[in-house]
Order: C-alpha cells, then structure tokens, then sequence
C-alpha cells in the first residue's frame, strides 16, 4: 500500500531526511521509533503533506500513486490520515461540526453522498464509543481546553469516522497517563483491520505492549537503521538508542531537536 | 509560496459583487456646500423653519471646526466643494405604495438581493429603502400602525411627526459633537425614522437598506429611534455601494433613546464598496453613532458586522444614564486589500450598577489594517458600574496590521472594568491541520474566521447571521469560485 524510496527531506537547507526506504502493506501495523530528532515525526509530516519540507529526492507511492504530488486534503480524500502529536485547537468551531465538514469533503471527493446531520450523529455517536468520549466533547470548540487525553482521544475519535486506509500516529502516547493510553491504544486495536495500515510512531516501547506491532523499524540521523519484529522494540527498551546514530553514518552532523 | 499567502494574495484579488450602477434619472444639487444649498435641500424636503434653522445652526457651527486628525487611517484631505450634498431619484409624485416605486428602482434593489415587494409579502421584515439621499419606500407601514409603530423615512417623520423629532433630534448626538456629525446635521438628506409607543414589543425586525448610487455625492443619512417605557425593538441596517474610482463619503449619525425599561437592538451588515486590490476608490464611512439608556433597566445593543468601505471610523457607543441601565457592543472587522478600519465603542456610565460589555473582534488580510479603539467612561455617580472587554484580533498574512488602544477613566471606586485582548494569526498549523482532515483551503480559512467572529454572529438576528457569514466567506472567497 505505501512504498517509500530513498525519500530525502529538508528544511529550511537542514536535511532531516536522508534516505528513507518503507514498505507498509494492508493489514499491517509498523512501528517507528528512535531517539528525538531522528526524523520521525518529519517523516510523518511529508507523508500527511506538510508544504514546509523541500522534498529533494526520492519518491513516495500510495495505492500505485505519486503521493508526494497530491494536496493534503487529496491525500486525506485518499484516505491517508496523520494523528498529530500536538493537535490543533480551533476557537469557536464545534469539534462535531469540524468533523462533519472533513468527512463530507472527503465524502464528496470519494463521489458519495454527503451524510446529513441527522445520520452524522449516530455514526459519531457510534464511534465515540471506541475512545470512551463523553457527548458532552461533541459541541466544545475544536480541541479548546481539552487536556493532554482529551485530545489524543479526539485523534482517535475522528480516525474511527474517517476511516482512513493509511493511519499515520505521531507520538499519540505522548503526554498519556495508563489509563488514558489504554482507552487510546484499545480504540485504536479497534480500527485495525484487513484493509487498513498503520504507522505508529512513538518514542518509547510501552504503546507497543498495547498496540503490537507487526514489524518495528528504528530510525535515527534521518534513515531506518534498524528493522525487526516486535521483539526488537523491547530490546531498544533495554539498552536504550546509544550507538543507534554510529549506524547512521557516514553523515553525523544532524542537529539535535531539527524534528518538528 | 506558503499557503497562507497564497490566501492572502487571493483575497487581494477578490471582487465587489455590488458594484453596479443603476440607470436612474437623478435630481441633483449643484456640487459644493454653502447656505444656499442648505436652504435648498430644506425647501426640496418641504421643511418646517425650525429644521432649516437647526441645519443651518449646524452648518455655521462646522465652519468653525478643523477636521479631525487623531485616527489611525490616512487619507487624502476631502474637498468638501467637490462633493455633491444632495442627489434623489426623480420621482414623479409621492409614493403612497410600493406599488408606485420606481421599477428601476426595485430591480435595483432585486439585483441587492433585497426584493421588496417580496419581503413586504413573506419575510415579516419591514424595510426601509433609502437611494443616495432619499427614502424610496417603506414596506409595511400599515401592519405597524396598527399596534402604534412609527418606521418611516426621516423626511416623513419632520412632516407628520414634527413634535417627536423635535423632542429627539440632536438628544443624544448633538450637533456640536464633532466635525462629521455637525456636517450631518447640516446636510442630512434622509434616513429612518421608527417610535415605538410605551410597552409595545414591535411585532417585526425592521430593517433599512442604503443604497448609494448617484457618483459624486456624499451620503448624509439620519436615523433616529426612539423605544419608551418597556418598548423593544430589534433594528437592522445593510449597505451597499457601486464600484466608483474616487472615494465617496458616508457620513451618518444615528441616535437611539431608550426609556425606562425598554430595549433597542440595533443590527448593521456594512458592505459598501471598498475600493480596488490598489486601494483606489471606496466609501469614506466616518459615521457618529449613539444610543442613550435615558430610563432605569433600559438595554441598548449594537452589533455590528463590517467588510466594506475604504476607510471605517466609528464609535457606536451608549450613554448609560439609568441605573441599572445596560449597554453591549458587538463588533466583527475585516480588512482586506488596503482598507482601513478604526472602530470600537464607547461606553459612559452615569447612573449605578450600570453595566456594559464589548466584543471587537478583527480580522486584518492584504494590507488591511484593523484599529480597536476604545472609551470606558465610569463617572462618580456611577456606583457600582461594570465593563468587561475583550478585543481579539486575527492576521492573514504578513503585510496587515492589528492595533488596540482602549481608553478607560474610572472615577467610582467601587466599578469593575475588565480588559482582556489577544492577537493571533490564522496558523499554518490550524490550516493544515483542516486539510489533512478534508477541508479544502478556502472552506478552512473561512471555518477558521468565522469561529472567531462566532461569539459575535450569536448576537445577531437569524437570518442576519446568515447573511453575515456568507458575506465573510465572500469576502475571503478570493478570484475562485
């Protein structure tokens, strides 16, 4: 489903990545993980269409197509979804509506009918369920006030009625305490399925314990530099990312933080 | 190119939708301003002496004023010769009906998407219909009789309601009050007038369109409501211009008096043309707008949407006089191109426990460049009085501007005056987080904008809110679509 090749991003004349190869197929979940400013949550960013990167090589290929040329909202329409690590707060936007607006832009690129309000509400209704939302979240401002939880809940929820085939997860353990990153972590158990692939990056082994994950790739210096299966991410665990970069050379001079 | 520039670069670009101009056969004053032609508008409109006395009380007044210079906007100094003060469609005979409107006229203002006679027939919205100086026709006249509202053009009212405009006119905007308003009380040609009798609730929104459309004249509209004792009212005003080279000036005064225990809500959608992505052209809207709480528990309201004119200046503010008396202000301003805007409110507290609250929110695009500025006044006498209030700003793109000045004076100890202000920019993570969820750019800028202003649109009436909205997605719509 996702082939990434060779894929070299900058910022600002900072090459952040330097040569990422990927392959993901339906079905599978992969975890990412690696020490902060490996390149993860850039990788992330590109794949979801943030215009702030300069790609200068490499190539991206979603369902046998150029996803690098695509806008974000025809990414998103194509079913590539990104739970951001710091959602967005959006004042004054009821966070239902906010939703109903995605699902039926994305709806109507997909040539389908819009759903109306009425119909809206039950499959949000349905789906809240997953992340054990209260209704009370459905008619508060995007993200406005919501804690650390509430938001990476709100990820989640709105995962569950987009339905994307590619689910991209940036540091959602970030910032959770257990019982917030088990609701989490079984919400998003939930949306696996047959069809559907997962990109879970994360910082630290104990979202695998919930979510488990097919294979496990270690990124560090803005390449993988390892990949196993889930095995490998306790053994990260145990002697931690030291001697990671060595791998990542030739070039050592990535800059500590250039992770967005 | 990022994506907000992208944004800003389209809404530099985007287009007046009101920009036409209607064939009218016009009856104009000869252009410049001296007694003569005070006197002649005062005999075009039949006036009584006391009118022509009042105008020209005014006009002597104003020769002896300078022009204010204290605002943020910049302009070209107005040659107050070259300015024609009164210009009206030529009518044949009085109107008695809609009937008898000039159907130039009404497919005028059909194309304003204002179709009269249809609202006269459906909506339950009575319209007053002002073009450049005069009032064109005022629907549902008979409907509002009938329960002792008074809603006719200002000319009408001096005719048949000598006594009320007397009593009012000038009680609240006096016509010393400053150099734009005393020019308004010299040259007014027409505006809405609208009484409504002790304890009646007015069965309907009443609403006035103004229309400029004659090139070259200045637009000196007066409108003047009065509610008494536990009257209510809910009152809404839209303006629309055609697209000129040469800056046209608006210069309005409104004055509301609220009686005992009576409420006015006083609704504008401001739309007038804005000039050019050059700023070439546009409406000069310096208007003088006040509303007087003169009874105990009486409540004034302004709220206020504006995307037009070149250049906005205005206070609408409330003299808050009876105690217990309340007075808001709600205001959204957007920017674009190179417009200016410098508005806010004033708030004078003069009786106990009088409270006032003040929502500006802005919104700065292109060049545009957005003033709060502000007056809380708390006398003395004010015991107990309170204000809150917050003034939000929000920039699209780099090269616009948001600025704040709120002037408070307290003089009772006992008041509360909160103030609370924030500046924002409409992110690039706000907008991509939209479109990684679906939402296309434009659809997300004006999501994103109108959860700013949504504190403000809550406050207006229905169908306004509506109409407000879809102005600003206009607004922001950019050359697509």
């Amino acid at each position: 489903m996702l082939q990434i090749e060779n894929l070299h991003a900058s910022i600002g004349g900072k090459e952040i990545l330097r040569g990422v190869s990927l392959e993901v197929h339906a079905g599978e979940v992969h975890a990412i993980m690696g020490p902060n400013g490996s390149g993860k949550s850039t990788l992330a960013q590109v794949l979801a269409g943030r215009e702030d990167y300069e790609i200068t090589t490499g190539r991206v290929l979603y369902d046998g197509q150029d996803l690098l040329a695509l806008s974000p909202e025809d990414r998103a329409a194509a079913g590539v979804f990104l739970a951001f690590q710091y959602p967005v707060e959006i004042p004054g936007v009821g966070n239902l509506y906010f939703l109903r607006t995605a699902l039926n832009s994305v709806r109507r690129q997909r040539g389908l009918d819009e759903l109306d309000a009425i119909d809206f509400l039950a499959l949000a209704q349905e789906r809240m369920t997953l992340v054990e939302m209260d209704r009370s979240f459905m008619n508060r401002s995007v993200n406005e006030g919501f804690s650390g939880g509430e938001k990476k809940r709100n990820e989640i929820f709105q995962m569950a009625v987009l339905e994307p085939k590619l689910a991209i997860l940036d540091e959602t353990d970030s910032g959770l305490d257990i019982d917030a990153l088990r609701i989490v972590a079984s919400g998003v158990n939930a949306l696996r399925s047959p069809d559907r692939a997962m990109l879970v990056i994360t910082h630290y082994q104990r979202l695998l314990e919930y979510i488990v994950p097919d294979r496990v790739h270690v990124m560090a210096g803005g390449r993988i530099v390892r990949s196993g299966d889930k095995d490998l991410a306790l053994e990260l665990e145990e002697h931690g990312y030291s001697g990671l970069e060595d791998q990542a050379a030739p070039d050592r001079s990535t800059p500590a933080g250039a992770t967005r | 190119m990022t994506a907000v520039s992208t944004e800003v670069r389209d809404l530099a670009s985007q287009e007046y939708q009101y920009g036409f101009v209607t064939d009218l056969e016009t009856d104009l004053a000869p252009r410049g301003l001296n007694e003569d032609i005070i006197r002649l508008i005062s005999t075009k409109k039949n006036e009584p002496e006391w009118m022509l006395d009042w105008r020209l009380k005014s006009y002597r007044h104003w020769l002896t004023l300078e022009e204010p210079n204290w605002q943020k906007p910049h302009y070209a100094p107005i040659d107050y010769q070259d300015i024609i003060y009164y210009a009206a469609p030529k009518a044949k005979v009085a109107l008695a009906s809609l009937d008898e409107v000039d159907p130039e006229v009404l497919a005028m203002f059909n194309k304003l998407g204002i179709s009269l006679a249809e609202q006269e027939r459906l909506s339950g919205v009575a319209v007053d219909a002002i073009v450049d100086s005069v009032s064109v026709a005022t629907t549902f006249k008979a409907k509002l009789a009938d329960v002792g509202v008074i809603f006719c053009s200002f000319s009408e009212a001096v005719q048949n309601h000598p006594d009320l405009v007397r009593r009012y006119l000038g009680s609240v905007v006096p016509y010393r009050d400053n150099y734009f308003a005393t020019l308004n009380s010299a040259v007014f040609s027409d505006g809405s007038f609208c009484y409504i009798p002790k304890g009646v609730r007015c069965p309907m929104e009443l609403s006035t369109y103004f229309r400029i459309n004659a090139a070259d004249t200045g637009q000196f509209e007066r409108t003047l409501i009065i509610a008494e004792d536990g009257a209510y009212v809910s009152y809404l005003e839209g303006c629309t211009a055609p697209m000129r080279d040469k800056n046209q000036l608006h210069a309005a005064v409104v004055e509301l008096v609220a009686l005992e225990g009576a409420q006015i809500k006083y609704s504008t959608v401001q739309n007038w043309y804005p000039g050019d992505a050059e700023g070439r052209g546009g409406i000069y809207n310096f208007v003088t707008k006040r509303g007087k709480c003169a009874g105990a528990n009486s409540k004034i309201s302004w709220t206020q949407v504006e995307t037009g004119s070149a250049i906005t200046w205005k206070y609408p503010g409330v003299i808050l006089q009876g105690d217990n008396s309340v007075g808001e202000f709600y205001s959204v301003a957007l920017t674009a191109n190179h417009q200016q805007a410098d508005t806010g409110s004033k708030m004078i507290h003069i009786g106990k426990n009088t409270s006032s609250t003040i929502v500006s929110k802005a919104i700065s695009a292109g060049h545009g460049q957005n003033t709060y500025r502000g007056l809380v006044k708390i006398l003395r006498s004010a015991k107990g009085a309170r204000n809150y209030t917050q003034c939000d700003s929000l920039l699209l793109g780099t090269d616009c501007g948001a600025h704040t000045f709120p002037y408070v004076e307290v003089k009772n100890s006992t008041a509360q005056v909160e103030h609370e202000a924030s500046t924002s920019k409409i992110g690039e993570d706000q907008l991509f987080y939209c479109r990684q969820r679906g939402i296309p750019e434009e659809e997300a800028i004006s999501m994103i904008v109108n959860g700013f202003c949504r504190e403000v649109f809550k406050e207006l009436p229905m169908e306004f809110a509506a109409e407000a909205q879809k102005l600003l997605s206009v607004s922001l719509e950019g050359s697509v679509g």
